[in-house]
């Protein structure tokens, strides 16, 4: 008789990537039923377009790359990448600007640079800002809230169709960077895209994936530290920027905190393991980081939100932040630190 | 009841405990086996010798195999029986490698060996009790098995203030620790007693896992009015862990590659301590304990007192194995322990535990994925390390880094491949990451020594050479000076025949002598020149000197030439005259040698050499320029017979000279070198040697 030989540790967690990546969708669902809410069927053609075209193009490359495609397809990274793909992008979007964007985010954010774990960037958050920056009318075409033709919205986003007016509207942080005469009160109570605090579909939109977020948080998906720093980064910058509710301002902490993608950003992009910092101290510098540069860009940037490119900017800094927050090991006086280490 | 203050783990996991499976049930007592199997190494340290030989007769607890080596462990008979053979034969170890083992065919008797019990061990002193534990052959039993009688015998500056007896026993499954502290906790508080008497600490304390309910109330009420602490100590692995134990006990953290005695803390084992118990109380050395029969696959799981070299399948199959439903087999725990794939391993002192788990209990790992940095295995790492770096750079085989990370300070407790989502098993990495920088470091320490011995040969043989040097140079003044006596016993002889004819040939020699000198003299200058020594300049000043004084030899011998009558004298004092200038050559080839090395040292004992030479050149030209023009026959006859003996005495003095000059300078290389004391004290008498002999010259 043979007996099998393995070494320690016999046993195993539960834990696996796949698990992740599901409870990570499963966060999200509250999120959804929200935008659908809002949005009709919008967001779920988004998510099905982006999904399939972000499986369509891991398969292709996976298959290009001669790994085996089943294995890698099944642990569920590539859908999470598509399905925050879908939900940072504005409901309707045409079918070819999902394309685009999936599949600059599977093939050069995450194949190219061997696949998953391997990639420097957020693969969503790179083919977002792609067609951010190629398609500005496309990605400006947020649809107002309850206003939906849905025969209207799957020949735009099928056929190239012209939406009808009416149909698209500028976003509250839109409105805010725009408006130069308008006091916050005039503002709010003359665009019905506001609502109580922020937008009047965001507020709601944040609020949902805040509980998914929670909901991850408390099944230990990762700690709290990187969304939490960004959160209070973003709350701290807009307090000591809140120049009141004058033509000029900024708009309030809980503005910032419930606008755009600042939950979505908190709780399911800076939180991606792959391309953030990996320690615990770098990981609270990770989200400091990221909360900070979504205000300057919303404040005094070129763009509306800024979750995405401060997202990007902190993943290049993540290598760097991880050299510097070692933490010290039992029994060793001090951490060893720095780029010098073990040269 | 006094509360002991606990600090937090860092990190760890809590896997299923699966210990109920266990202790369920008293501790049985497996049946005596046909065949024991006892491996002459079942401790941390050097292997023992066997005392016996096939065909002995050997009683139970009687000492079969033991080392003179301090970190060793004795081996007894666990039971009475016949020495059946002594050879490799399995052993419980990953690597299913045999290894030299008494085996005894039992009698069944169980006859035990006369045992000397000490009743009342506080009327012993520390080292009679530390011999009789050594005698008892015991080591730690829960897990690495070190010597205990070297962890009790700590350095003469690391006192213990601290006894810490670890019964946390976080492993899941394993119950021996658990079931032990029910059933012994009398023992066990004896011999705390007993380690007590012999390390006088100021606190001892008592861990036991907060999930073993039953065994802290045993040992709690035990404990009667001894002022020990009893600490319950949160479950979570690896708390069991030394380093760990002491974290959570004292707030501590025991140094990097240093030993829990630096912090004058010790721990150990209860079973351990149970075993001290009978060894000084009951006199029985250590042949049997508790091990853990669990698992799945067997029917009856429970705790069983067994016989050290007790094959693992006759406890199986005691505790009722299913074999078809056996997937593995795993001595030790489900996080540390190692599987067997041979059921014929005996049971050896460290044996904890035996499980024989289902497929279903542990499943076959499943395929590796790529790490997605989630960063789990950092957050549970007791060691606080960043195991996915560390993995990162196991993979790339980058040492460098992987001594920065720190990557020997890894336990291998496994928590880190346990919560890993992607199924990496990193422990492996570690392991064969730790293997290969050892076996690097090995291949180093290997070279170097090599490199050591190559220098050392070269140095040797240098020196070899510098003795033959000397003695070429001893041969050929020898010679020089027996071929002077031959020509001059020649030069007699042809004196009566032919005189002025001999003369001239003479004459001309002592020309080439002169300018040879003169040559000499020249090359000596250039090299000062070039290496400008004080040693040097005195040593030219000679040089000068010498070729000076040849030059008027010539000059004296060119005047006293014409005048026919004394030729033979002056043939005499030209032969010497011969062997000042091929001295001073000789002291050329010396000087340019010794340059060539530069060795200052060296220089000194060579110049001293020169001047020797020197003085006995200006002795004989002194005596020739005295003699030649002047009354030949007297000095000629003075000379002859004088100078044999002068000669011999003053060879007898140089030789002697050389040597201590060589005795020194091989000593001080040595000491340059580092060699190691024995050969510089070798070298010393041989110095001493030398020097003694030249006083006696002198």
């Amino acid at each position: 008789m043979t007996l099998p030989r393995i070494t320690s540790p016999h046993a195993k967690g539960a834990n696996r990537t796949q698990r992740v990546m599901l409870l990570v969708m499963a966060a999200a669902v509250p999120g959804i039923l929200v935008l659908s809410y809002f949005f009709g069927i919008g967001p779920l053609l988004n998510i099905t377009l982006a999904c399939s075209f972000a499986l369509l193009f891991e398969a292709a490359i996976l298959a290009l790359r001669q790994r085996p495609v089943a294995f890698f397809l099944k642990d569920g990274s590539v859908l999470v990448t598509g399905l925050l793909l879908a939900l940072a992008l504005p409901p309707y979007s045409p079918w070819w600007l999902i394309a685009v964007a999936s599949g600059f985010a599977v093939v050069f954010g995450k194949q190219l640079f061997g696949g998953l774990g391997q990639n420097p960037f957020n693969p969503a958050m790179l083919g977002y800002v792609v067609v951010l920056i190629s398609f500005p009318v496309e990605m400006t075409a947020w649809p107002a809230a309850h206003s939906i033709d849905v025969a209207a919205g799957l020949q735009y986003v099928f056929f190239g169709q012209a939406l009808p007016d009416g149909w698209s509207q500028a976003t509250v942080l839109d409105s805010l960077k725009t408006n130069s005469n308008l006091t916050l009160q005039e503002l709010w109570d003359s665009n019905p895209a506001f609502g109580l605090f922020a937008g009047y579909s965001s507020e709601w939109v944040n609020l949902s994936f805040l509980l998914g977020g929670l909901f991850l948080l408390r099944k230990k998906l990762f700690s709290w530290h990187a969304p939490v720093g960004m959160l209070a980064a973003l709350f701290i910058m807009s307090l000591v920027f809140w120049n009141g509710s004058g033509s000029d301002s900024h708009g309030s902490p809980l503005f910032h905190l419930l606008s755009g993608a600042t939950m979505l950003g908190a709780f399911f992009i800076v939180t991606d393991p792959v391309s953030s910092a990996t320690s615990v101290q770098g990981r609270l510098i990770f989200g400091v980081g990221v909360g900070i540069l979504v205000y300057i860009i919303r404040a005094w940037g070129g763009y509306p939100d800024g979750v995405a490119f401060a997202i990007l900017l902190m993943n290049l800094c993540a290598p760097t932040i991880d050299y510097f927050t070692r933490p010290r090991t039992y029994g060793h006086q001090t951490a060893k630190r720095g780029f010098k280490t073990g040269e | 009841m006094n509360i002991w203050p606990i600090h937090p783990l860092r990190g760890g996991v809590h896997p299923p405990e699966c210990k109920t499976l266990s202790n369920q049930q008293p501790i049985q007592t497996a049946p005596l086996a046909k065949q024991l199997i006892v491996p002459l190494l079942q401790h941390l340290g050097c292997s023992t010798q066997a005392l016996v030989s096939v065909g002995d007769d050997v009683l139970k607890g009687q000492l079969i195999a033991d080392s003179k080596h301090f970190i060793s462990a004795a081996v007894h008979a666990p039971s009475s029986g016949t020495v059946s053979f002594i050879g490799p034969q399995p052993y419980p170890h990953t690597s299913g490698q045999l290894l030299d083992a008494i085996v005894i065919d039992t009698d069944g008797l169980d006859r035990w060996c006369p045992l000397e019990p000490l009743a009342n061990f506080k009327e012993a002193t520390a080292a009679e009790l530390l011999e009789k534990i050594r005698q008892a052959g015991i080591s730690g039993l829960g897990g690495a098995g070190f010597p205990t009688v070297v962890k009790l015998s700590p350095k003469a500056d690391q006192s213990i203030k601290t006894l810490i007896i670890n019964g946390t026993e976080c492993e899941p499954y394993i119950t021996a620790d658990d079931v032990l502290m029910r059933e012994k906790a009398t023992q066990l508080m004896l011999g705390i007693d007993i380690l007590v008497h012999i390390l006088q600490p100021e606190n001892v304390l008592i861990a036991i896992e907060d999930n073993k309910p039953e065994a802290l109330a045993c040992v709690r009420s035990a404990l009667q009015q001894r002022n020990y602490y009893v600490v319950a100590v949160p479950t979570i692995y690896p708390s069991g862990g030394e380093r760990q134990l002491i974290q959570i006990l004292t707030g501590k953290e025991v140094p990097a590659a240093q030993l829990p005695a630096q912090l004058g803390i010790l721990c150990q084992n209860v079973g351990t301590v149970v075993a001290v118990h009978d060894a000084i109380i009951e006199g029985k050395p250590l042949i049997s304990r508790i091990t853990t029969l669990t698992g799945q696959a067997l029917r009856t799981p429970m705790n069983v007192e067994c016989l050290v070299g007790t094959p693992v399948l006759e406890l199986l199959e005691f505790a009722g194995l299913q074999q078809a439903k056996m997937s593995r087999l795993i001595a030790g725990g489900p996080m540390m322990g190692f599987t067997l794939n041979a059921l014929s391993a005996p049971i050896i002192k460290t044996s904890n535990c035996l499980l024989a788990a289902t497929a279903e209990e542990l499943p076959a790992p499943p395929p590796a994925m790529p790490c997605i940095r989630c960063g789990d295995c950092a957050e549970v790492c007791p060691a606080n390390l960043l195991p996915q770096q560390l993995h990162f750079y196991a993979l790339g085989d980058d040492h460098p880094q992987l001594q920065a990370h720190n990557l020997f300070d890894c336990i291998e407790c496994g928590a880190c491949a346990y919560v890993c989502p992607s199924s990496i098993p990193l422990v492996q990495y570690y392991r064969a990451a730790k293997a290969d920088i050892r076996e690097l470091e090995q291949k180093q320490v290997k070279s170097e020594h090599a490199k050591e011995r190559f220098e050392f040969r070269q140095e040797r043989l240098r020196l070899e050479e510098e003795r033959k040097e000397a003695e070429r140079q001893a041969r050929a003044e020898r010679l020089a000076k027996t071929k002077a006596d031959q020509a001059k016993k020649a030069a007699q002889a042809e004196a009566a025949g032919q005189q002025a004819s001999t003369a001239d040939d003479d004459v001309k020699r002592l020309k080439i002598a002169a300018s040879m000198a003169q040559v000499a003299l020249r090359k000596a200058e250039k090299q000062l020149e070039t290496h400008n020594t004080e040693e040097l300049k005195s040593q030219i000043e000679q040089l000068r000197i010498t070729a000076e004084q040849a030059k008027q030899a010539l000059a004296a011998i060119n005047a006293a030439a014409p005048t026919p009558a004394p030729s033979k004298p002056v043939d005499d004092d030209l032969k010497r005259l011969k062997i000042a200038a091929s001295m001073a050559q000789v002291t050329l080839r010396k000087a340019e040698k010794q340059l060539a090395t530069h060795n200052t040292e060296e220089l000194q004992t060579q110049v001293e050499q020169l001047r020797v030479n020197a003085e006995q050149a200006k002795h004989a030209l002194d005596a020739a320029t005295a003699a030649a023009p002047t009354a030949v026959e007297a000095a000629g006859v003075t000379e002859k017979a004088a100078k044999p003996e002068l000669s011999a005495a003053e060879q007898a003095l140089k030789k002697a000279k050389i040597e201590v000059a060589m005795k020194r300078a091989a000593l001080r290389k040595a000491e340059r070198a580092e060699a190691d004391a024995e050969s510089l004290a070798a070298l010393q008498t041989e110095l001493t040697q030398a020097e003694q002999s030249l006083a006696e010259l002198n």
